[in-house]
């Protein structure tokens, strides 16, 4: 934005947003990090801390909601805070999301840590890093409001699903091998799913960053898109 | 989102439904013919240049909205839709103004007939005070000389389309200023339509108003504009927002931008709009 709005009190509201939802975007992208390192290096302490920490996540869900609404009823956006103001909803939501998720990965870890472990993990730790840094250049793209940058994101999209579909491959052979492996590799595969997932709500807000910096829609557009 | 939802989706918006939306589609997409229009329209307050070239449609039985800072244009504009800003002495217009077609400026055209098919209301409720409010309705009547043949039904019309009627009808003796405010904006958007006009223009007509009677005149627009073109002119922006199909923003005598509302609201093409109407302007 090159100029700031006449009444600075405004301004100072939507910069407030904009602070409270990197502030959640940052608590999330530790909690993918997190979630993961306790997988890969059987960590329960760890892997409880992302699972407490889900409340911080929803508590910030909650109060920038409502910082939403306030701005909504009393200034009544328009332009380009509107579009700010209604991703701004959405977005938190996917946040909240993939903050879930990573409370699914730690759920995993903590009932795999229990278990022998099943095989080294290779591909699962840069799956892992592949999907966070989905999440990270996402947020990235909403700070700099880069829509080029935005629809990078989203074509990293199909590297993640193919991490997901060689990981599903591989643990199918050990499945076919061994029943016994079978609780721990489903438990592997359900991990690579959330991973998936978190990608896919990378994707969201993506598209989300391109309709606010340039008013188009782009969902649902065929194979690019989630 | 994963394959399966979107078949679900899918499967729920085809058929019947779908065709429906795209046929709304295509009723909102396509432009309405226009009423009037203006073509490179220049206005001046003796050396003073008002309008730097406007050209500019109002769209037929839509509501066109005329947005910007003070000293933009925007009521002089309106007021040259009319012939009512070569008024002003020292004021001079140049360019085309059209009104079905036909030139208003053209040489030969009568001022007070096209007064006559595009009405104004004015931004202060100005009703006449030694008149009754019957008097006041039919007072453009007889200012241009004619004489209805059924006073008190033409009255009666005016009043009920500018829903006013319930309010006045055991009171039409009573003399106009005795009204409420809100009432009197009524009163004199009755006395406009009295004449039967084609076209209503509006400049600022709510902002005397408190809310409430802000939002009767907000509704009985909507109410016109299924038989009256109307262009308002408003500071308010919401307003805009709430009653106009197009919204068009003037800057220093300039059209900067014009589109469908919510176009214009939500994804601005022009800078200076977009700085305007988010409130980032000096």
């Amino acid at each position: 934005m090159p100029l700031t709005h006449t009444d600075r009190e405004y301004e100072g509201e939507l910069t407030k947003l904009r602070e409270q939802i990197l502030l959640l975007g940052a608590k999330v992208e530790a909690a993918i990090a997190g979630a993961i390192r306790a997988v890969v290096e059987r960590d329960d302490a760890l892997a409880q801390g992302i699972v407490g920490g889900d409340a911080e996540i929803d508590r910030l869900e909650v109060e920038t909601d409502q910082l939403c609404l306030s701005i909504l009823a009393r200034r009544q956006p328009v332009a380009s805070d509107l579009r700010f103001l209604t991703i701004a909803l959405k977005l938190v939501t996917d946040l909240e999301r993939i903050g879930d998720l990573s409370v699914n990965i730690a759920e995993r870890s903590l009932e795999l840590s229990k278990e022998p472990p099943l095989k080294p993990y290779v591909d699962l730790p840069v799956m892992a890093q592949a999907a966070q840094g989905m999440v990270r250049e996402a947020l990235d793209a909403f700070v700099s409001r880069d829509a080029d940058r935005a629809r990078d994101v989203i074509g990293r999209d199909e590297t993640v699903d193919a991490y997901y579909e060689q990981i599903f491959r591989e643990l199918l052979t050990y499945m076919m091998e061994e029943p016994r492996n079978i609780y721990r590799a489903t438990r592997v595969q359900s991990v690579a799913k959330y991973l998936e997932r978190i990608g896919d709500h990378a994707c969201n807000i993506a598209e989300m960053v391109v309709f606010m910096v340039r008013g188009e829609d782009i969902r649902h557009r065929g194979g690019t898109s989630t | 989102m994963a394959p399966e939802e979107n078949g679900t989706r899918r499967s729920f918006t085809s058929g019947a439904g779908l065709e429906r939306a795209a046929r709304a589609a295509d009723a909102t997409a396509a432009p309405p013919d226009a009423k009037m229009a203006a073509h490179d329209l220049h206005a001046w307050f003796g050396t003073n240049e008002a309008l730097k070239g406007i050209t500019l449609s109002i769209p037929e039985k839509r509501v066109t909205a005329i947005i910007g800072p003070s000293g933009c244009g925007k009521s002089t504009f309106v007021r040259c839709l009319n012939r009512m800003h070569e008024v002003v002495p020292g004021a001079r217009v140049r360019g085309r103004v059209t009104l079905d077609g036909q030139d208003i400026y053209a040489s030969g055209v009568n001022p007070v007939r096209v007064r006559r098919r595009v009405g104004m209301v004015f931004q202060k409720p100005n009703p006449f005070p030694a008149m009754s409010i019957q008097e006041n309705v039919l007072a453009g009547l007889r200012l241009s000389g004619e004489h209805a043949p059924d006073p008190a039904g033409t009255a009666e019309k005016a009043l009920r389309q500018a829903a006013l009627w319930d309010e006045v009808k055991d009171i039409l003796k009573r003399s106009g200023s005795s009204l409420s405010g809100g009432q009197q904006q009524r009163l004199c958007i009755a006395r406009a339509l009295a004449l039967e006009p084609e076209v209503l223009l509006m400049d600022e007509p709510c902002s005397a108003l408190d809310p409430i009677a802000t939002a009767r005149i907000e509704e009985l627009i909507h109410e016109l504009r299924e038989r009256y073109t109307i262009a308002i002119v408003t500071h308010n922006m919401q307003q805009a927002a709430r009653v106009a199909d197009f919204t068009a923003f003037f800057y220093q005598g300039e059209l900067v931008e014009v589109d469908r509302t919510d176009v214009l609201f939500t994804h601005p093409s022009n800078r200076k709009t977009e700085d305007y109407i988010t409130g980032r302007f000096g």
